[in-house]
């Protein structure tokens, strides 16, 4: 048994931050993330930030991400980094069992950030387990990653902001878009970046969805159907489009199998993304000392998860004795931060989401 | 190999990088270095990384980051392995899966 007295699971931009703040309050801590590259979905992200200058605005996620971690790095005394390591199981005595190397490796902690992101949510339709089918963040890890393309013909599903860049992407990338379709009667995301999609000449078409897919081993057909005002399918509307993929862009879900596997008190708040751990004024959950940020205890942006980190890192830190030099200053600049963005074109939305997680 | 990205605004794949030799299916292939081996296998333009275990549905990647194990293929003799995640290595033995997988001794 390894002992550690704070453990940060997940290091994308809430993880990476909450470990900056603790190292900078002299808390040390180990940083554990299943990827052989920190950063999370920051590092697929070939597109400028929106937003304040504080969070990065007008830089691209890529670079973010970099920034974030050589700040992390600039603590080597201080953080400890485990890279490619699985965190498999979260315990109430606050073990935490880890795959590393093929090695099951235990660790006792004393308190633990729970920074692990959200996946991607599928969508139902006829045949949506067909090859070719892919959620929006995989289409961006295959190009922006690994440099290939998703196909060569693809239709974007959703036309939230995730929808609409990564859209805008595929074409960097050579790849023909021919359609975004919407559910809802409005474009999801903002709109500067639906206007630069439709000078690229794509169609975003609303009240649409996807009926079925079509194809043996891959996807080779789509049928698209218009929706009326009650989400009813509208008879004779069906539209059929030759695809070699498909993007879904539907939205993201937290992922909080760790939270639900301690036995943290948690709520399905839709507003968040589906199920959440409840949040205590500290950054904690129900349980003392398992504190949750970030994705991970509700869909927000990569900017509100930098924010939330920070603070997570020094509320964990204090109630483990170490209090940053700056900590009043810094709770107050960072809760101005969050609330700043939150006031945001989905605040609404998503403040109405908090107040139901609030303990 | 015409799904790979050559010329792109902001990223650059220009550089050459190493030819990595392995086996899909007993047929030899290549990818590169730095590939997974769901997207060395998406860059030949094979989709089909596994079957359903009950309905033999076909089945790709979903999330390409390991979360949804929809790409799981048995890999030098290993089943359920998260090719979407799994780093390309020279000499690899890779299969599609046609069931949930059974357990052996290395």
């Amino acid at each position: 048994m390894i002992n550690k007295d704070l453990v940060i699971i997940g290091g994308g931009p809430a993880g990476l931050c909450a470990a900056k703040m603790a190292a900078e309050a002299g808390q040390s801590c180990l940083l554990i993330d299943r990827n052989r590259t920190l950063g999370g979905q920051l590092i697929k992200q070939t597109h400028m930030f929106f937003g304040s200058e504080k969070q990065f605005a007008k830089t691209r996620g890529i670079d973010i991400a970099n920034k974030l971690v050589e700040d992390v790095r600039k603590h080597p005394d201080l953080i400890e980094i485990w890279d490619d390591a699985t965190v498999v199981g979260l315990y109430q005595d606050k073990v935490i069992t880890v795959l590393k190397n093929e090695l099951y490796i235990k660790v006792q902690s004393k308190a633990v950030i729970i920074s692990t992101g959200a996946s991607e949510k599928v969508l139902a339709f006829e045949n949506n387990d067909l090859p070719g089918i892919y959620g929006a963040g995989a289409v961006q890890t295959l190009m922006n990653v690994y440099g290939v393309k998703p196909g060569s013909r693809i239709v974007m599903v959703g036309s939230g902001n995730i929808g609409l860049i990564v859209s805008y992407q595929l074409m960097q990338a050579g790849v023909r878009v021919l359609s975004i379709i919407e559910a809802s009667p409005k474009i999801g995301g903002y709109k500067v970046h639906a206007s630069k999609i439709r000078r690229l000449g794509i169609d975003i078409v609303t009240s649409c969805t996807i009926k079925k897919a079509i194809g043996t081993e891959a996807v080779e057909k789509i049928v698209t159907v218009k929706l009326d005002e009650k989400w009813n399918e509208v008879p004779g509307s069906e539209k059929e489009y030759e695809v070699d993929a498909v993007c879904i862009a539907v939205g993201l879900t937290p992922l909080t199998n760790l939270q639900s596997m301690i036995g943290s008190e948690m709520k399905y708040i839709s507003e968040l993304g589906g199920l959440v751990p409840v949040i205590y004024p500290n950054h904690e959950t129900s349980i003392e000392n398992i504190f949750s940020c970030g994705d991970a205890s509700g869909i927000e942006e990569a900017s509100s998860a930098i924010v939330e980190g920070y603070i997570t890192g020094l509320l964990a830190s204090k109630k483990l004795g170490n209090v940053h030099p700056r900590y009043d200053e810094l709770m107050d600049e960072y809760n101005t931060q969050l609330n700043n963005l939150r006031n945001g074109p989905f605040g609404d939305k998503i403040l109405n989401g908090l107040k139901k997680q609030g303990a | 190999m015409r799904l790979r990205i050559k010329e792109h605004p902001i990223l650059n794949f220009e550089e050459e990088k190493k030819v990595i030799h392995f086996t899909f299916n007993n047929l030899p292939v290549t990818g590169y270095e730095g590939d997974t081996i769901a997207s060395a296998l998406h860059a030949l333009g094979i989709k089909k990384l596994s079957e359903s275990s009950h309905w033999k549905r076909p089945r790709g990647f979903y999330c390409a980051i390991g979360n949804c194990s929809s790409c799981s293929m048995i890999v030098d003799g290993e089943p359920n392995v998260r090719t979407c995640i799994t780093l390309l290595k020279e000499g690899m033995d890779v299969r599609v899966q046609t069931n949930k997988g059974e357990i052996h001794d290395k």
